[in-house]
């Protein structure tokens, strides 16, 4: 890829780019590896210093020296505020004080639930995955959940899936809340190689926010299965700037994650 | 409480309070009584054929892999495991033909490393079954109610989607709010295996960084392993208390191995053996490599010394040292 002034960026760095700019600072964001964390990491030395970062697996506030391999590997909670436990952290995201939560998998739909469980049958499944691991936790807790997919097509973007591993608006408008899940959190981006995605007030369907540079609507329409709702007017996603670039390959300076 | 919906899931590991509160005053040393024994006894007395295991630390990070070796060598059949993050642990037992069910929050992974190319082939070909699924925090309170002693804890989680159908939780109208709220079933595991930095020899053991899950594991398990890599005095845990985890009444058995989580990382002591981690990942795509795993690191040694006399020796441990500690870069990155 490239923009206007020749800055030839990666769909890594420009992913990355667009989930650090969504997140605030003074707010808390629950992250995995990989470019979330990148992402987060992004965020503390731009715009958002004070984003506290918290893992799954207990580590709270870290200066992260260098890109984690696990959510629990020790650089989770080197220099933290807190190394503290699961429960701990799971309870915290519980009471409501976690803003952001990352999500990935294998499949969404158009209400943004997730599933990373199994295709096929549950009972005898053609291809097993990993389950739900933290992700239920954060589709369900997290004020606003943002989904990093980097394969979205019509096998990914489906109209239904084979297993609602985590909740997004579930059926619609009122879903969450009528099974007792938490109110007035859910779905918030979608953040994919094609465009970003937010979800409409009203329907709690997904719609297209912006496009990548280069990606026409209509690009994004094929690459699923289900109807994207497209507003008015679509924006198109901001390149990273050079400094942006610099930060992050000073992040993961072997390219660990944004080789990739 | 009226019941609102019932997941399908198999629950295994739930006791009636009365009946486990019974066991635990029968069965746990409430006494100080030296522990230390070898890995190959403490494996030899408390883990049975169709034992339900569950294992501390995260993934590859502190997890007590000497004791999942010697589970493998003694020829344990049909376990079933508490797959919450279970990575290279679960892996190495299916691998070893250890296993036969696994509750699921995560297993059959291997984190930022990819997919587990010995676990899928086993849930896929029918070797192991999955018996129900859950989510991380909600596998870690099936442990707090476990340790609490009751019957189940009432959460917010699951709502909703097929993990829940697949769990073995309820769904119930909380009695004040009037909102439904999921009930998650205790687990008492028959075995945790857990591995510490330090540990006095009745079982008293500190960590450093992260607890994970192992407090509320360790005081849930009806029985609780504990590999350790350095045997203190007791003087050590009194002259700050504020340290202990784990307590020694929870504890069975307290094994010295040092290096006794390798391949895994143990934090502030040595770094993953990226190198060893992915021979196990190359071998295992196959069933012949696998097998051939198993001769050379598992099966083909006598003991944890010997393994890792083949994986490198203390040279090799040196090295994993200084990465952890930042004296030295991590190679080949």
């Amino acid at each position: 890829m490239s923009s206007a002034d020749g800055n030839g960026y990666s769909l890594a760095e420009l992913l990355a780019c667009a989930a650090s700019r969504l997140l605030e600072d003074n707010r808390a964001v629950f992250v995995g590896t990989g470019l979330p964390m990148i992402a987060a990491m992004l965020a503390q030395r731009t715009h958002a210093p004070h984003l506290l970062i918290v893992f799954e697996a207990g580590g709270v506030g870290p200066r992260v020296p260098s890109l984690p391999v696990s959510v629990g590997d020790s650089r989770t909670f080197h220099q933290a505020v807190l190394a503290s436990s699961m429960h701990d952290v799971m309870a915290a995201c519980s009471a409501g004080y976690i803003d952001y939560g990352f999500l990935g998998g294998a499949a969404i739909d158009q209400y943004g639930n997730l599933n990373t469980t199994v295709f096929g049958e549950w009972e005898q499944p053609t291809v097993r995955l990993p389950g739900s691991g933290g992700a239920n936790d954060i589709g369900s807790f997290c004020w606003r959940t943002i989904y990093m997919m980097r394969n979205q097509s019509p096998r990914t973007f489906m109209r239904k899936l084979p297993f609602i591993t985590t909740p997004g608006y579930l059926s619609g408008p009122g879903a969450r809340e009528a099974v007792g899940l938490p109110a007035g959190c859910g779905p918030y981006r979608v953040i994919t190689q094609l465009g970003v995605y937010g979800f409409d007030e009203e329907t709690r369907r997904m719609m297209l926010l912006a496009c990548h540079p280069g990606v026409t609507v209509d690009e994004i329409q094929a690459n699923s299965e289900f109807e994207i709702l497209v507003p008015g007017k679509v924006s198109e996603t901001e390149p990273p700037t050079l400094e942006e670039r610099r930060l992050l390959h000073k992040i993961d300076p072997t390219a660990m994650v944004l080789g990739r | 409480m009226e019941i609102v919906d019932s997941g399908r899931g198999e629950l295994i590991g739930w006791h009636d309070p009365d009946e486990n509160r019974a066991w635990v005053r029968d069965h746990k040393p409430r006494g100080l009584i030296d522990k230390r024994m070898s890995v190959a006894d403490a494996v030899g007395r408390f883990v049975h054929d169709g034992d339900y295991i569950a294992v501390g630390g995260f993934g590859h990070i502190r997890t007590p892999m000497a004791l999942i070796y010697e589970i493998i060598r003694q020829g344990r059949r049909d376990l079933a495991v508490a797959g919450k993050t279970a990575v290279h642990d679960l892996d190495i037992l299916i691998g070893g033909g250890c296993v036969s069910k696994v509750e699921c929050a995560y297993s059959f992974g291997h984190e930022m490393r990819g997919l587990s190319p010995c676990g899928r082939r086993a849930v896929e070909s029918g070797q192991v079954k999955v018996v129900a699924e859950t989510s991380n925090g909600a596998y870690q309170w099936r442990f707090l109610a476990g340790m609490m002693g009751i019957p189940f804890i009432p959460a917010r989680n699951l709502l909703g989607t097929d993990t829940f159908a697949r769990s073995s939780c309820k769904t119930a109208l909380d009695p004040w709010s009037g909102k439904p709220v999921v009930l998650i079933p205790a687990a008492y595991p028959d075995v945790a295996l857990l591995h510490v930095p330090r540990c006095d020899c009745y079982g008293n053991a500190q960590i450093d960084g992260i607890l994970v899950e192992d407090l509320e594991l360790a005081r849930a398990a009806r029985r609780v392993l504990v590999t350790t890599e350095e045997i203190v005095p007791e003087s050590v845990i009194r002259q700050d208390p504020r340290q202990t985890a784990i307590p020694y009444y929870v504890v069975d058995a307290v094994c010295h191995v040092p290096y006794g989580a390798h391949p895994a990382q143990m934090p502030y002591l040595y770094f993953f053996d990226e190198k060893h981690i992915a021979e196990w990942l190359r071998l295992s795509k196959t069933v012949e490599g696998t097998d051939r795993y198993m001769e050379r690191y598992v099966r083909g040694v006598a003991d944890f010394d010997e393994y890792l006399d083949r994986v490198g020796g203390l040279g090799r441990m040196q090295e994993l040292q200084q990465i952890e500690t930042g004296q030295e870069e991590e190679a080949g990155q």
